[in-house]
């Protein structure tokens, strides 16, 4: 499945630079019921890991609460040329990964 | 969603005496003019719009081998970005074999059939969807020209009847909603002039991609008429002439609605 | 079907010129129901909550409750000594009271973050941010949404 990251690809050592990452996900809430009235199981990303040349800067917890297809906007201090790596863990084993790297002057 | 637009119609019906029928050139306006700054923002930004998710996806299964022919898209069609670029501003177009027009999905579903040997993709499916929000993606920018060719012209007739013709328990025909009062409000949404310009579109009550076709189908059960059936030569004929009725509008696939 | 946008919509009597705009407003919080109670309880345990420091933004004018966007900011200089470590974000009427926790530090350079949330009825959202002093910071808001997350499906 597909996922859209935005990170500068070149930043000035010490810049706050902001990350943007948007996944495919159904996020079934787990409340919602069919026409003949028997509940659609939860299946939803639970849980959001941002980490920079192997240290975790940001993380997430997720509930049913978040819109499909869960987008994130956050920010971190650009220390050091590398590469970002994000890991998206869900309800019944969904795992995925994606990484993008930045130049550091 | 019955209710409301039973009650809205009412309304609707009552305050409308004077019909100011069809919207000249110039004054047609996307559905874009009518969101929000953040909606709009969405649709924007490659990165934050939920819809350049699904052309990605369609991207992979361009070039993925299908079918008995083992043929991928590409193996024909070779990079989207030229092969397809203005295409889907052109469809429904005209398919002189079968002596009517189709749409984008049908095409597809045709180079599955004939060219693929694979079978078609259900309308409204994930893969049908991501194929042809790739390929109309190709024609982002470019201005609408369906039913431009003349031997689409009675089909894009039929659709202007049926845009026209009062149907449904309402008796509301599209033009009451679409080319009477648009830039008025039902029950706190703007209504627009219904211009198809960004499909398939990410509707954020629908949470996903979807097709002119579902959102034509949702239109139709807001006035409680039966909705025809995706593919048939009725939503076919309706869905070429919106799109000869926006006729120079740029495309916007993938837009974003709420 | 939420039966408030039932409600709303049999009372807004269908077209009109000028037009029923605003649909979602923000208001100041007054009370915190239990189940919203509990679950800060839960994140914050005894520790007193002060209010300020926190900002949520939605926009004016939510156009779907199935997707809203929502940016949470905390006052803070992101310092080695001064920093955001949590931000928890709950809602009051959706079936569960959590809608997010964000965890970030001093590597984030900025306490600022954002995401698109459901809300499926008007209600209270609350964020706590816990600081690098163990204190608790919030920001409660009244979220107004009339055209509630719905689905044609359910035609
Ligand atoms: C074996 C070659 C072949 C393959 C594979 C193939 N096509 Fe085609 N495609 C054609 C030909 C030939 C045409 C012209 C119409 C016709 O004869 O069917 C066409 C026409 C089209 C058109 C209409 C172009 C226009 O200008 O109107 C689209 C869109 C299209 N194909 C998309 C696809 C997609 C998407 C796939 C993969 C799912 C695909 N095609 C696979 C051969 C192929
Ligand atoms: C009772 C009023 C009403 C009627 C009748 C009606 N619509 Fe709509 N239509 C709406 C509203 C409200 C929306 C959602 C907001 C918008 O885009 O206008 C909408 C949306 C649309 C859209 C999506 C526009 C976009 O930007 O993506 C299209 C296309 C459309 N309608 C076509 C039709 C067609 C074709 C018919 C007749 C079969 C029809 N409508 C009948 C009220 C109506």
């Amino acid at each position: 499945m597909a996922a859209l990251i935005n990170v500068p690809a070149k930043a000035r050592r010490g810049d706050v630079i902001e990350i943007r990452t948007l996944t495919s996900h159904i996020m079934e809430t787990g409340f919602r019921h069919t026409a003949d009235g028997k509940l659609v199981p939860r299946d939803i990303i639970t849980s959001f890991t941002c980490r920079y040349n192997g240290t975790e800067i940001f993380r997430a917890d997720l509930f049913p609460a978040i819109a499909a297809n869960p987008y994130l906007s956050f920010f971190a201090v650009a220390k050091e040329s590398g590469r970002f790596e994000f890991e998206w863990i869900g309800d019944n084993g969904y795992s995925s990964t994606a990484s993008a790297s930045i130049t550091v002057e | 969603m019955s209710v409301w637009r039973a009650i809205a119609a009412a309304a609707l019906v009552a305050a409308a005496p004077a019909l100011a029928g069809e919207i000249p050139p110039d004054a047609r306006r996307s559905g874009y003019s009518f969101m929000g700054p953040d909606t709009r923002a969405m649709q924007d930004d490659d990165t934050s719009n939920p819809g350049m998710l699904f052309v990605l996806d369609g991207e992979q299964l361009w070039g993925k081998k299908t079918g008995s022919a083992e043929k991928a898209c590409a193996d024909c069609h070779g990079d989207a970005r030229s092969s397809m670029k203005g295409v889907a501003a052109r469809y429904p177009a005209f398919d002189k074999t079968l002596g009517r027009p189709v749409t984008l999905d049908q095409r597809i579903n045709l180079c599955r059939a004939n060219h693929q040997k694979a079978a078609p993709l259900p309308y409204e499916s994930r893969d049908l969807l991501a194929l042809s929000a790739f390929v109309a993606h190709q024609s982002r920018g470019a201005a609408i020209t369906a039913g431009d060719d003349p031997q689409a012209k009675p089909f894009v007739e039929q659709g202007r009847d049926l845009f026209m013709q009062r149907e449904g328990q309402l008796n509301l025909a599209c033009t009451n909603c679409h080319d009477d009062n648009f830039d008025k409000r039902l029950a706190g949404a703007p209504i627009t002039q219904g211009q198809p310009t960004g499909y398939p579109l990410y509707r954020l009550e629908w949470q996903t991609l979807g097709s002119l076709e579902r959102r034509l189908r949702s239109c139709m059960s807001g006035v409680r008429a039966q909705a025809y059936d995706y593919g048939s030569p009725e939503l076919v004929a309706l869905e070429l002439y919106l799109m000869s009725r926006a006729r120079g509008l740029p495309m916007e696939t993938p837009a974003v609605r709420p | 079907m939420p039966t408030t946008r039932r409600q709303f919509l049999s009372l807004a009597g269908g077209v009109t010129a000028a037009g029923t705009i605003p649909i979602v407003t923000l208001r100041p919080l007054r009370a915190t129901p239990a189940m919203l109670n509990t679950a800060i309880r839960n994140v914050v345990g005894e520790a007193p909550i002060r209010t300020g420091k926190v900002k949520v933004d939605i926009p004016p004018l939510v156009e779907n409750g199935n997707t809203v966007p929502m940016t949470v900011t905390v006052a803070s200089p992101m310092t080695a000594d001064d920093h955001v470590k949590s931000i928890h974000v709950f809602n009051e009427k959706n079936p569960q009271p959590n809608i997010a926790n964000f965890y970030l530090g001093p590597s984030s350079g900025r306490a600022q973050v954002a995401t698109r949330i459901r809300l499926a009825d008007t209600q209270k959202v609350v964020a706590i941010a816990r600081l690098s002093d163990d204190t608790f910071w919030q920001v409660a808001v009244d979220v107004v949404v009339t055209l509630a997350a719905c689905t044609e499906e359910m035609n």
